[in-house]
């Protein structure tokens, strides 16, 4: 069967692809365009690991497929620092020790960014709900809170 | 490995056409979250997906006078997000805000929620006790299918093959008149409902309840309309005696089966329980209106 030609938008910047109609954005992302910091977990909708932005908001990658991002707007976690160092929520998540192996960390990451950009003062409970379709199975969460919560401080230009 | 055809018609008849005129199985995509794993894990050799999200009004919703016009794919985080429609529909906009994780409510759809018809959707009984109107397209023209009506058992509904669901329509609510719906779960998110009461009451002046709807999710094959619930409540001035007459007749309406989430008896005592406590918030909410 033929593939399906598809130009969308990654990170800002204006991408082409050819994929297979059933393929996942998940599966484009990894296999077709290198960018492998987007992680499979479940394949589901289950555990976040593979969470980017759709025009803006979060979803999970395993279930878009990539020829519905046809004119459309991606972000991923190689975009979320767009200049020569980290983001402050990827500074947050080192220096709070938010991550153990490291596979749920991209989501978790664009997620937080997802969730402080609609709402830059998340209470830890409203943080805690907004993040519960990322699963961590090491550290217990706790850490991430914190480190979500310090970045939304250090965001709003406090501390 | 299901092989997929993908088709993005960009008008209702484009799509009609390519529904009916399908020689392999054809499925409308909306969302995807319940398709794309549904087909993983289908024995189908192909599959026609037509996404309907670029046909002009699925992602749109229109306030007015009239009531709520609403794009059946608009997601559930774009759904969400709108304040007016909150205001006027609360418990309708609680239901889509406890589909899935942040991630999934960025994708479902009410539409899809409809149509997907687990007995356990959360927006069904929101749908339904606010006299939700399906408007169904299809190659014979047009057709509107009350909320209740929609599902015929689980996983089944009223479509025939050709059709799509174009619009929901929901009147607009009396003076007076508030909804809420709760479910349960044993956690406290991404969970699917063990059991969920969707509650609409109008009052008069007086506090008295004038007019009542009632649904009751997972608790049947399919989602309930519950009319002996919602006469225990009208009438009175919903205190403890209705609600727990309401509670009863939910409970007693209720044809449960035993799974790994809840036992039949469970879910008959506790849909009753959820009657009661969502008719009181929907109380007070009438109350301020």
């Amino acid at each position: 069967m033929a593939k399906s030609h598809v130009t969308t938008s990654i990170n800002g910047e204006p991408q082409e692809f050819l994929c297979e109609p059933g393929d996942t954005l998940l599966d484009v992302l990894r296999n077709d365009l290198n960018l492998t910091g987007t992680k499979e977990g479940c394949g589901s909708g289950d555990c976040g690991a593979c969470s980017v932005t759709l025009n803006g908001r979060l979803v999970c990658s395993c279930l878009v497929l990539g020829v519905e991002v046809e004119g459309a707007e991606v972000g991923t976690i190689e975009g979320v620092s767009t200049g020569d160092g980290l983001h402050v929520i990827q500074e947050k998540f080192l220096e709070h020790a938010a991550l153990q192996c490291g596979i749920c960390t991209p989501g978790l990451i664009v997620s937080a960014k997802a969730l402080l950009e609609e709402n830059p003062n998340p209470t830890e409970e409203e943080a805690r709900y907004y993040l519960a379709g990322n699963l961590c199975r090491c550290t217990g969460y706790d850490k991430i809170i914190r480190a979500v919560m310090d970045s939304a401080e250090t965001l709003r230009g406090g501390a | 490995m299901v092989s997929v055809v993908y088709e993005a018609p960009d008008s209702i008849e484009g799509a009609i056409s390519l529904l009916a005129n399908a020689d392999i199985p054809a499925k409308i995509l909306a969302g995807g979250t319940d398709l794309i794993i549904q087909t993983n894990g289908s024995t189908d050799e192909s599959r026609l997906f037509v996404d309907v999200k670029r046909i002009d009004g699925m992602l749109d919703a229109k306030l007015s006078a009239d009531g709520l016009d609403l794009g059946p794919s608009m997601s559930c985080a774009e759904f969400t997000a709108r304040d007016d429609i909150r205001k006027v529909f609360p418990g309708l906009v609680e239901a889509a805000y406890l589909i899935g994780s942040t991630q999934v409510q960025g994708r479902a759809s009410l539409g899809g929620n409809l149509c997907n018809s687990s007995p356990a959707a959360d927006t069904i009984p929101a749908l339904v006790v606010n006299g939700a109107q399906c408007v169904i397209a299809g190659p014979g023209g047009e057709r509107t299918v009350a909320a209740e009506e929609f599902m015929t058992g689980v996983s089944r509904n009223c479509m025939e093959k050709g059709e799509l669901l174009k619009l929901i329509h929901l009147p607009a609510p009396a003076a007076k008149t508030s909804d809420a719906y709760l479910r349960f779960i044993p956690r406290t998110e991404m969970d699917i409902a063990v059991a969920g009461a969707g509650v609409s009451v109008t009052l008069d002046d007086a506090g008295t309840c004038t007019a009542a709807r009632v649904a009751i999710g997972a608790v049947a094959p399919t989602v309930l309309l519950v009319s002996t619930a919602a006469d225990a409540l009208i009438g009175t001035k919903l205190d403890d005696d209705a609600l727990q007459a309401a509670a009863a007749a939910a409970s007693a309406a209720s044809s449960p089966i035993t799974d790994r989430r809840g036992t039949a008896e469970y879910r008959r005592q506790i849909v009753g329980v959820l009657v009661k406590r969502a008719a009181r918030i929907a109380a007070t909410r009438a109350r301020g209106n």
